[in-house]
């Protein structure tokens, strides 16, 4: 198609709808195949490549389902307070409180205010970390020969400053992150054992419980021994749901996770949001 | 040589020059001491518990760690340790993480990260500058199945660590107030701290 002049190019700009990539937004959401839920009430459906990113805001209430489709996804995550992101994902406090280093179903992600802010309502991995946070600029050159956004080996790190910036947010906005379907365990003397995936497949649910920014990179755990950088794609389906609320069995599980709900809802209720 | 006692439940924070050592002194024994360090001249540099963690394959530090900065550089070393096991899981107390970990009658109570938030805006920090930090002294084993915590420590009075600045670093230190778990003996006493030149 001729795009030598300005009616030319528009017509070949406009001819490129409707093409269809592995990597992907599905927009709109209610477009994609085989929803989880019913079709309506999906607000987000993304297939992530492998070495890249994406982000949303999600409202209290929303189930954002992640599936490592391949089994070489590592999904890196960071929770804002939608609007207000001097209140974040804290993975210190997360298992401080909660008495327990590694992720799985019933998990709280909590804030530095004491509050949640996602809660995890299903796991079919189990292979998790919440210690080595996510790869850099400098160990990826180191690495791979290569750590920047538009090489073939970016870095979360640097994929997250993109996400964050998109989101008014600086790299001092960036704590350590968690990662999901790439587990690491701790033996006994304090040292780590990479486990690795459990397979193509494997999906965690975050419940938002107050609105939410999340940012997430796809790319390998930074302890993922392989010479190569190994990073296929990542599926992001969220839709319309409840928030936790007293009664759940959730709520009740653990005395400390109680009195995060009741912190969380009692900031919600005080400002009318809940 | 510059030595300094930080009393109970104060916070602290020096310029360590690149090659100075930083030795932290227990003087009473049993006291955490959280810690946070940043490259002077550019703050958005700042530890990170995760670069350190997989840099060296595992989560407690010791002689010849390295404390390795959000960009995967490093800002201070271990030289010296006569404790054995240090601690990165863990983080800072709060008034608000003590409201989970203990309830809500603990509110009144002084916390690391109000020591980090007072000493940090010293010199422009804020919240956001506040991240996952060390606490030296500080015991916190994980089980097989996960499950940590912190329980009794493993230092003594007059029990010692150096630390050498890969570079200028700032570092920034709220001798914990916690008095709801074993991390200082339930009873906060005083550390020492000293700048010398590297030896």
């Amino acid at each position: 198609m001729a795009t030598a002049t300005t009616y030319g190019a528009r017509a070949h700009a406009r001819a490129q709808e409707g093409t269809r990539a592995e990597a992907m937004p599905v927009v709109p959401a209610a477009d994609w195949p085989a929803p989880p839920c019913e079709a309506g009430h999906l607000v987000w459906a993304e297939t992530v490549a492998g070495g890249n990113y994406t982000h949303r805001v999600l409202a209290r209430g929303t189930e954002l389902r992640l599936t490592d489709l391949h089994g070489d996804a590592c999904a890196h995550l960071l929770l804002y307070a939608a609007d207000r992101p001097w209140e974040r994902l804290n993975v210190a406090d997360t298992v401080k409180v909660q008495w327990n280093a590694y992720l799985g179903e019933g998990q709280l992600l909590l804030s530095d205010q004491g509050r949640v802010l996602a809660s995890l309502v299903a796991d079919t991995s189990g292979h998790h970390d919440a210690l080595c946070g996510t790869s850099t600029l400098v160990r990826n050159t180191e690495r791979y020969g290569d750590g920047t956004p538009q090489s073939d080996s970016p870095a979360g790190r640097e994929l997250f400053k993109l996400a964050a910036a998109k989101n008014g947010l600086e790299p001092r906005d960036l704590p350590p992150s968690l990662s999901f379907f790439q587990g690491v365990e701790i033996r006994d003397d304090g040292s780590l054992d990479f486990t690795g995936s459990t397979g193509p497949g494997g999906s965690v649910t975050l419940r938002a419980e107050q609105d939410v920014t999340v940012l997430i990179a796809n790319v390998p755990h930074p302890a993922d021994p392989r010479d190569d950088y190994v990073s296929t794609p990542l599926e992001v389906l969220a839709w319309r749901a409840e928030a936790t609320a007293p009664g759940d069995p959730l709520w009740e599980a653990t005395p400390e996770g109680r009195r995060a709900f009741l912190n969380t809802t009692e900031f919600l209720a005080a400002r009318g949001l809940a | 040589m510059s030595t300094t006692v930080v009393p109970a439940r104060a916070a602290w924070s020096a310029v360590v020059r690149t090659g100075e050592t930083l030795t932290i002194t227990d003087l009473h024994g049993n006291q955490a001491v959280d810690f946070l360090v940043y490259d002077a001249h550019d703050t958005s540099v700042r530890y990170s518990a995760p670069d350190t963690i997989h840099a060296q394959s595992g989560i407690f530090l010791t002689t010849g760690s390295v404390l390795m900065s959000n960009e995967h550089t490093p800002l201070m070393t271990v030289t010296a340790d006569e404790v054995g096991r240090h601690d990165t899981v863990g983080g800072a107390c709060s008034k608000e993480s003590n409201t989970l970990r203990y309830g809500h009658h603990t509110w009144s109570q002084h916390a690391c990260v109000d020591n980090f938030l007072a000493e940090g805006a010293k010199y422009g920090l804020g919240k956001r500058d506040l991240v996952s930090n060390i606490n030296w002294y500080m015991n916190v084993p994980v089980e097989k199945d996960g499950t940590l915590g912190i329980v009794d420590g493993l230092s003594a009075p007059g029990l010692k660590l150096t630390l050498r600045a890969e570079r200028d670093v700032l570092v920034l230190v709220s001798n914990c107030p916690q008095i709801n778990n074993p991390c200082n003996g339930f009873e906060p006493t005083a550390v020492q701290m000293t700048i010398g030149v590297s030896g």
